[in-house]
């Protein structure tokens, strides 16, 4: 089996996903950015479960880490949304330019 | 029976503690119970002193052998660890004494004093039918505070002399302060005067107990303050408060020649121990500096000569009358003012070997005590103040004490002391009664035909004169009968001189004696008021003194008496030190001296009777013959000492000293402070500014200002930009990267 090509998807997928993060002005984009990046996480991680345990197809410790991972990402974007909302309510804005009040 | 001679610190303690009870709870409990604290303790200390004192009878009756008798020596000795052989010599010397009979053959002893001493010892023995072994004293030490290698020890010396000592004070001090229950009574500051007496009598036990030379230094000023505490007791004439500190300032002077002789003995002595056996053995070793215990010697007298009223010092004494009379029975004849006498007994080896009283021309303590004795004789005549007149008798009696030690008769000057102490105790609290009967007067003018008033007082005054005058059996007798007997026969030579000077006074203390008794007691009454017989608690201590005056005397019956043995000379057997004591000879009783000095006892007291009472002889002579009257006006003014003292010496010094000193002050003293003072402001100039504002602030501000800068510079990277800061994460994350896959 080949892993290449999933490696590859996996690489574009993070690539797009660190564009939109650092492109987007838009909160919600960038959230769904983030899924992108992780996403192409989760990719890697069931490629190589599966080409280490090639023999033993009994071992799918990849691809749970995958489901832990989406777990995870399901209850970041969970709270990110808050976030956005709340930011949203005190703001009337979702412009990330505009949540600056750390500035120096 | 517990051994009390290793713990007499305990006679003391309870005076110190009395002292503390009085001067704390003494103004709260009132002075019922003052004076009730006071009693109680001297009582206890009386006890313990009996005590104390047949327990050294004993001793001396069955001295200590063998193993017991090394280590005693070897306490006594002061501990002296680079001299092991010595001590070792000497306890094998005294071993070896007691070991054998009183025949034996002291040549191949080693040790020169010893074997000299055991030689006394052998016709001492055979006087008495006993042997009597060399007894060391009971030594307890106890480390006060180290220096160096020099340990300096506190501790306890009890001895005959101690055990006599502690005996006297005890029995004078508790009469006295029964007696001042009376005397004082109503006094504004009893409790004071309780305490203060409280202390005394610590302190006086305190010193005769001393083991080592530093101690007795202590407590010698110690009796010294509350000598001075109690003349000045009614402060509020100053009367009162300058014979107070004249008697401090003149003791002073006498107190630098005693610290000077401790050290000069101590330096002498190899530098190692105060202990006064320990310098006593030194000065008898013959290997000891002649110069050295000379010069020490001197020093040492220069105490006693304040301290015991001697000759030149004396002057403090008869102004220390200022005092309540109790007080001067007890400090100011009985007890404090021995306390030289008892300095040159306990030290007797280095006065002995250091002015050479048994072998040399040199006089020096015999003079000044003669001196003293006839001096203090000659002045008594003219005093018309009672308590004046026993004053001088005491500095007179006190010269016969130092005469006897200066001419090797140290049996006799201790017995002197101990008998005198009784007799002048007796008149001095008779003279405090007669006080009290006549409105607190001491002018014996104002006095007269006091016998039919005052029965006990009278004749308690009357024993207690005789036995001063020295009318045979009464003690006085006795005690100056031996003085004149070592004066008579000396140690080698005889002193002629001082036996002329001690007979002379035995006929001078008779007569004016004889005329205080006849211008108190007898003629008419010339004061004002009626005079009143003392209460019981003045009486009876006159007459426990006067029964002590009259008996005491017998304590040392001389042999000559062929009494049975245990009756004769019983006082020096068991008092004369026989450790670490100089080879003395002992007198022989003199038929013809002690009927001598008898009669002309006798004969001063009718001439003193034929010109006060009968009014016969040259009355009215100092008005016709101009020498008489010169020699009066002399006396008159005690030779004029005080007005040398002070309108000479201390006025012609005092001026210059002064002037010198502001000269000083001003030209010297300020100048060095002042040049220091501009020093330090210009100094302190160059450090604010080149130090403080340079160097200091700079820091400082410089840190300050560092920082302000590099935040101003960095806070631009604050954007608050989300995305610009994930830029930079990944920035670095790329970095990271390249140089995880290209560099490692």
């Amino acid at each position: 089996m080949l892993v290449n090509q999933f490696l590859f998807l996996g690489a574009i997928l993070f690539c797009i996903g660190v564009y939109g993060v650092l492109v987007r002005r838009n909160l919600v984009l960038v959230l769904m950015s983030i899924e992108l990046i992780l996403n192409s996480v989760n990719i890697n991680l069931v490629a190589f479960g599966a080409m280490w345990h090639a023999n033993d197809t009994a071992n799918l410790s990849g691809q749970v880490f995958a489901l832990f991972v989406i777990a995870v990402a399901a209850a970041e974007v969970g709270v990110g949304l808050a976030l956005v909302l709340m930011i949203f309510r005190n703001r009337q804005s979702i412009d990330a330019d505009d949540v600056d009040l750390l500035k120096g | 029976m517990p051994q009390l001679l290793d713990k007499v610190w305990i006679v003391p303690a309870v005076m110190a503690a009395s002292f503390l009870l009085i001067l704390f709870f003494g103004k709260r409990a009132g002075t019922k119970a003052t004076a009730a604290i006071g009693i109680a303790a001297v009582s206890i200390c009386l006890v313990f002193s009996v005590v104390v004192a047949g327990q050294w009878i004993n001793r001396v009756n069955h001295p200590p052998t063998g193993e017991a008798l090394a280590e005693d020596i070897r306490q006594a000795s002061g501990l002296t660890p680079q001299t092991p052989e010595v001590v070792e010599g000497e306890i094998d010397a005294a071993t070896h004494d007691s070991g054998e009979t009183v025949e034996g053959d002291h040549a191949a002893d080693d040790h020169a004093s010893d074997g000299e001493h055991a030689a006394a010892e052998g016709e001492h023995g055979d006087e008495h039918g006993g042997a009597h072994a060399s007894v060391p004293p009971v030594v307890r030490t106890a480390t006060w505070f180290e220096i160096g290698p020099i340990d300096f020890e506190i501790g306890t010396l009890v001895d005959g002399l101690t055990a006599m000592m502690l005996i006297t004070v005890c029995i004078i001090s508790l009469l006295v302060h029964i007696y001042s229950t009376e005397y004082l009574h109503g006094d504004v500051r009893f409790t004071h005067y309780y305490a203060f007496l409280s202390l005394f009598t610590a302190s006086m036990l305190f010193y005769v107990m001393s083991s080592n030379t530093l101690q007795m230094l202590v407590g010698w000023e110690l009796v010294g303050l509350c000598s001075f505490g109690l003349i000045g007791h009614w402060w509020e004439e100053k009367k009162n408060t300058d014979a107070a500190l004249k008697a401090f300032l003149t003791n002073r002077v006498g107190d630098m020649g005693l610290i000077i002789g401790v050290t000069i003995t101590f330096f002498a002595a190899g530098a190692t121990s105060f202990n006064v056996l320990h310098i006593n053995e030194y000065a008898l070793s013959g290997a000891a500096n002649s110069t050295l215990l000379l010069v020490g010697a001197l020093c040492l007298f220069g105490g006693v000569t304040s301290k015991s009223g001697q000759f030149p010092l004396h002057t403090w004494l008869p102004d220390a009358m200022a005092g309540p009379t109790p007080v001067s029975a007890l400090i100011h004849a009985a007890t404090m003012v021995v306390a030289g006498v008892y300095l040159i007994a306990r030290l007797y080896a280095v006065f002995f070997e250091g002015l050479g009283i048994g072998s040399s021309s040199f006089h020096y303590v015999a003079f000044i005590g003669g001196f003293t004795t006839v001096m203090g004789g000659a002045l008594a005549f003219v005093q018309t103040d009672l308590k004046k007149v026993l004053a001088y008798s005491t500095i007179s009696q006190l010269g016969y004490m130092v005469m006897a030690l200066g001419v090797g008769a140290w049996t006799a000057g201790v017995f002197h002391l101990f008998t005198h102490a009784f007799f002048k105790a007796c008149l001095f609290l008779g003279a405090g009664s007669v006080s009290h009967a006549c409105h607190h007067t001491f002018d014996m003018r104002e006095m007269g035909g006091l016998r039919k008033y005052m029965k006990s007082t009278h004749i308690t005054f009357l024993i207690a004169t005789l036995a001063l005058a020295g009318i045979v059996p009464l003690a006085g007798f006795w005690s100056k009968d031996e003085i004149l007997a070592g004066a008579q026969q000396g140690q080698e030579n005889a002193y002629t001189a001082m036996l002329v000077m001690g007979l002379v006074t035995a006929l001078m203390t008779a007569a004016y004696m004889g005329r205080a008794y006849w211008m108190t007691f007898w003629g008419e009454y010339r004061g004002h008021g009626t005079p009143h017989e003392s209460p019981k608690v003045i009486t009876v201590p006159l007459w426990i003194l006067a029964i002590c005056a009259v008996f005491l005397g017998f304590l040392n019956l001389p042999a000559w008496f062929n009494a049975p043995s245990w009756a004769t000379t019983r006082f020096e057997h068991f008092v004369e030190p026989t450790f670490a004591f100089p080879a003395v000879e002992h007198p022989e009783f003199t038929p013809w001296l002690a009927v001598l000095s008898t009669v002309l006892a006798v004969a001063g007291l009718a001439i003193a009777y034929l010109y006060y009472e009968r009014n016969k002889g040259p009355h009215g002579l100092t008005h016709r013959n101009a020498a008489a009257r010169a020699g009066y006006t002399f006396l008159e003014n005690k030779y004029y000492l005080d007005t040398l003292y002070t309108d000479i010496i201390a006025a012609d010094t005092k001026g210059p000293l002064a002037r010198a000193a502001y000269w000083i002050n001003q030209n010297v003293l300020d100048g060095i402070v002042d040049g220091a003072a501009t020093v330090f402001k210009k100094l302190s100039g160059v450090v604010y500014r080149g130090v403080d504002q340079l160097v200091v602030d700079g820091v400082v501000n410089g840190t300050g200002l560092a920082s302000e800068e590099s935040g101003q510079l960095l806070r631009r990277m604050q954007t608050g930009k989300v995305q610009q800061y994930a830029a930079i994460l990944f920035a670095g994350v790329v970095v990271l990267a390249g140089v995880l896959v290209f560099v490692v």
